[in-house]
């Protein structure tokens, strides 16, 4: 159908130019480059031999070769697929179960739990993970060292560093994002099917098991695959845990590729291009199956109330479930990074330790010079990548739904292919990018700000688009019949009426990136820190007590941004984040 | 004031061959008249009329307005939609539900070009405002209006600007009923006590001979007859305009020749060799169909003594509804169905003899071919 988009791009072609398409140009460009440029000087990168002071860089297909026909890169992708699929597999399980508790189930209190669902957001990976090994590590872990004190003998009880543990502690702190993805499915299933099958005289965990999820195993299986890209992707949890004790996934091989000396560029890039097919592979058969789950009919456009289900005294057992959970992801991680903060030197909660309480730990990493700089950093980058990300994608996203330009779908599809780049990956191929045609960006604060927009391209499209949908199309047209200009309606009508999503989206943006470490872990040098990066360092360098100091207090931060971004988003009618 | 000719709009859709959405589309509007393009959905009305707004752009033909081409094929001219200077009444209003009452009325004068002082906008603001009798709720959230006022504010902010044209599109049709039948006399007058030259989008029959100066109907992208409500009503020329506006009775016949006076026509037919009328000239032995208004049926216990022999027959009550203001009788003659609608006095029982008269006048010749029905 024409539309307005149309017509005024055939208007404007007859007669004089309109400035809109050198806005519409420049954030095409844009967006472009960002998104395809980098990729490009990837897959260059992993046919070309390292450049060197004696030799240039030359074609070559051994690093494939080399990679493709040694017993390590099998290794490598047997690791790989079994910890993704243990930890998506866990978390899938996890997940959906406190869906179906919080939705269907009369548990008490869950709404509070509901609200404790996103509060993992506000931790960063690394924290978590190093929360983790205080927890369960064999030599300091501190069930360990209890278990062994009550039955007095060194036997190692949990060992955080196999395999396993690298599942356990990914699975868990991925189950939220499973438990989002569920209740919006569970939400929107109609309930008569459910009841027909009570009436049809089928217990409640009948119901459930023989009707709910079978209902939702179609929704289940894209989030699996979500879930199972994201574990391909993760990054902090293998290095952490796994390059220790050398167990190695495609994304910490990454990293020991570039890092090891000698660093070896042409490997990494060729693991890279390897990770980057799995993951696309498993978004794009996402995408088709999340296209097909239309034909499951059990989401229709009706609004009704989910069923509520009668657990009698087993709710209390769904309760301590809840209760349980919230330990181990929330509770347990954060008190012993609080209780690790407040020593002088790690050690095992006891009356002994309870006496060296202290906050030297704080006053340590405040007066660390690299802390004041990489908060400054953070800051800096969230607040302008996220900026840059809704603007940016909300011309996109306007592009694409409002225009009849020809190939605008590919513009979308541009803008979300970022979504399929591990952030190793991305670090690596905008790493790459910017040392080949220089311009000075690398080594500065820049190339991180670059990384970031392009990584956080995808979600900025979703809260944008998502938003724009639900402006009626007349609201535009009607500002140009007024006489306004395509500025003037842009400026005047979309964005004010685009507010809700953009500062919805802005909000998460900030979050995510001052969490961010996979990507800018490739990309830091010294005056261009980040959070993440100092934290890694804290770790690297085994200064646990001041890392503990700075995790709750970055902590503590991102708690008050978000009680504040609720405050905002009520007030402007949000209602996710 | 407005003319269109010879309009034609496509649409590409992904598969298959390009829909034409409006074939060969003219009419003229004289200025201050209100016209209405009435039809069911999909019948190109609404396509037409975002032609003439500019928010689409037709495959071929021409647009003029005031004297000046705002659109046309062969002499490649298009203006763009934001220097047309049309007010615009959109279906679901399009009120800001950012600004206020009093922004969403004076955005049009902020963003034009030629810059009017504060003052002056306000007091053009105001002054619409007041027609609509909005002017009270000025300062107020636009969202926080009813439907109705929303729709009033809708109105005011196409009438700020002292359009050349107004356009609306299905305006009253997303209000309940007691308060469209309430906007339709206020939108008459405004439009009466303002003269603006007005076009307006509607499928609801009742609404298009209420408004009108004259009537457009479409169908299938086509003009299938313009004229006046009255004209519209009675004298349809097609099946499908008849049943389109109100309902109707339709009685296959052939032509047997020329009546009596002028644009009668003799037409055999289950109910009689009777006197119909047509304004073209028929073929003898032609098939024909004739449409009768349920209202213009006359029934009666006792044979017609008055007016002239023509048109009579006998049928027998074969079921009847009672209606309140009026009664539906539904007589058998022969084994035609005709639907009669009459006074509540009449009280003939089901299954009695029923004797039936129709005017030579109100016999309405269609074509009887329904390919446009």
């Amino acid at each position: 159908m024409a539309t307005l988009g149309l017509e005024l791009e055939r208007s404007s072609a007859s007669r004089n130019f309109d400035p809109k398409w050198l806005i519409m140009g420049f954030v095409v460009l844009v967006v472009a480059w960002l998104a395809l440029v980098p990729l490009g000087f990837l897959l260059w990168q992993s046919f070309m031999t390292p450049a060197s002071a004696a030799a240039e860089a030359e074609f070559t297909f051994r690093n494939y070769l080399e990679v493709y026909t040694s017993s390590e890169t099998l290794r490598l992708f047997g690791n790989s697929t079994i910890y993704a699929l243990g930890s998506s597999i866990l978390a899938l399980v996890i997940g959906t179960g406190l869906a179906w508790v919080c939705e269907r189930t009369n548990t008490p209190f869950k709404s509070f739990f509901y609200a404790l669902s996103i509060v993992p957001m506000f931790m960063p990976g690394i924290l978590f993970v190093t929360a983790w090994i205080m927890l369960a590590s064999p030599n300091i872990g501190i069930f360990n060292l209890l278990l062994q004190r009550a039955f007095d003998t060194s036997y190692v009880f949990v060992d955080i560093y196999t395999l396993t543990g690298m599942m356990w502690v990914d699975g868990i702190q991925h189950a939220p994002l499973a438990f989002l993805l569920m209740s919006a499915t569970l939400k929107t299933m109609d309930p008569s099917l459910e009841e027909s099958a009570l009436m049809s005289g089928a217990s409640v965990f009948a119901v459930a098991r023989r009707i709910t999820l079978k209902l939702a195993l179609p929704a289940a299986a894209a989030a699996f695959l979500i879930l199972f890209v994201r574990a391909l992707e993760s990054f902090e949890t293998p290095a952490l845990l796994g390059l220790p004790v050398g167990i190695e996934v495609f994304t910490s091989a990454i990293w020991e590729a570039l890092h090891g000396y000698p660093s070896d560029i042409g490997l990494g890039s060729t693991y890279a291009v390897t990770l980057l097919a799995l993951t696309a592979g498993g978004i794009y058969w996402q995408s088709r199956l999340a296209r097909n789950a239309g034909r499951y009919a059990t989401v229709t456009g009706k609004g009704f109330r989910p069923r509520v289900m009668d657990l009698g005294r087993w709710r209390y057992v769904t309760a301590g479930l809840f209760i349980l959970y919230s330990l181990l992801v929330i509770g347990l991680p954060f008190l012993v990074l609080l209780w690790s903060s407040m020593q002088r030197y790690y050690s095992v909660p006891s009356w002994d330790a309870l006496q060296n309480i202290s906050f030297d730990s704080y006053r340590a990493v405040l007066a660390f010079p690299s802390v004041g700089t990489a908060v400054w950093n953070s800051v800096m980058l969230a607040l302008a990548s996220a900026t840059a990300v809704m603007l940016l994608t909300a011309v996109i996203c306007w592009i694409v739904l409002r225009t009849q330009i020809r190939g605008r779908w590919i513009l979308d599809n541009i803008a979300t292919m970022p979504l399929v780049m591990p952030g190793i990956v991305l670090g690596l191929s905008i790493m790459i990018c910017y040392l080949v045609i220089g311009g000075g960006i690398y080594g500065t604060i820049w190339i991180l700000l670059i990384a970031y927009m392009t990584r956080f391209l995808p979600y900025g499209m979703r809260f944008n688009s998502s938003a724009m949908l639900k402006i009626h199309k007349e609201l535009e047209e009607s500002a140009a019949l007024s006489g306004a200009s395509w500025f003037t309606t842009f400026y005047r009508v979309v964005l004010p009426l685009l507010k809700p999503g953009l500062i919805a989206g802005w909000i998460y943006i900030v979050i995510i990136s001052v969490r961010e470490l996979s990507s800018s872990i490739l990309l830091y040098s010294p005056g261009s820190e980040v959070i993440a990066v100092v934290l890694w360092e804290l770790w690297q360098n085994g200064q646990y007590t001041q890392l503990s100091a700075f995790g709750v207090m970055l902590i503590a931060g991102l708690f008050v941004f978000v009680l504040l971004a609720q405050l905002i988003s009520r007030r402007v009618g949000i209602r996710e984040v | 004031m407005l003319g269109v000719r010879s309009l034609n709009t496509e649409y590409k859709i992904a598969q298959g061959p390009a829909v034409r959405a409006a074939k060969n589309v003219s009419f003229e509007v004289p200025t201050g008249k209100f016209f209405t393009l009435l039809g069911p959905s999909g019948c190109g009305k609404t396509t037409t009329l975002r032609s003439i707004a500019g928010l689409e752009r037709p495959t071929s033909g021409e647009i003029e307005v005031g004297g000046k081409l705002i659109y046309s094929s062969q002499q490649n001219v298009f203006v763009p939609l934001n220097r047309r200077n049309f007010g615009m009444v959109f279906q679901s209003y399009a009120i800001w539900p950012h600004m206020t009452v009093y922004a969403n009325a004076a955005f049009p004068l902020e963003v034009r070009k030629k810059s009017l002082t504060k003052t002056e906008i306000r007091d053009k603001v105001m002054r619409v405002l007041h027609a609509v009798a909005l002017d009270e709720y000025a300062d107020r959230d636009a969202t926080k209006l009813s439907g109705g006022q929303q729709q009033r504010l809708a109105l005011a902010r196409a009438l700020v600007m002292e359009p050349e044209l107004l356009l609306l599109d299905e305006p009253l049709s997303n209000l309940d009923a007691k308060l469209r039948e309430r906007m339709r006399f206020e939108l008459k007058r405004i439009q009466r006590d303002l003269g603006v030259t007005t076009i307006y989008v509607t499928h609801d029959q009742s609404e298009a001979l209420a408004l009108s100066h004259e009537i457009a109907v479409m169908n299938e992208g086509e003009i299938i007859q313009v004229g006046s409500p009255r004209a519209i009503y009675e004298r349809p020329r097609t099946k499908f305009v008849a049943e389109f506006i109100g309902t109707c009775n339709f009685i296959d016949g052939v032509v047997l020749g020329k009546g009596t006076r002028d644009h009668a026509w003799q037409v055999r037919s289950p109910l009689g060799d009777w006197q119909a009328f047509s304004e073209d000239p028929l073929q003898e032995g032609g098939k024909v169909s004739l449409s009768i208004r349920p209202e213009n049926v006359e029934l009666s216990d006792e044979p017609f003594s008055t007016g002239a022999p023509t048109n009579l027959c006998k049928g027998v009550v074969d079921q009847k509804v009672f209606l309140g203001d009026f009664i539906d009788f539904q007589v058998k003659v022969g084994e035609t169905l005709l639907l009669a609608r009459t006074h509540p006095s009449l009280r003939t029982p089901v299954g009695d003899p029923i004797h039936v008269r129709v005017a030579p006048e109100k016999c309405v010749v269609v074509s009887a071919n329904s390919a446009t029905a």
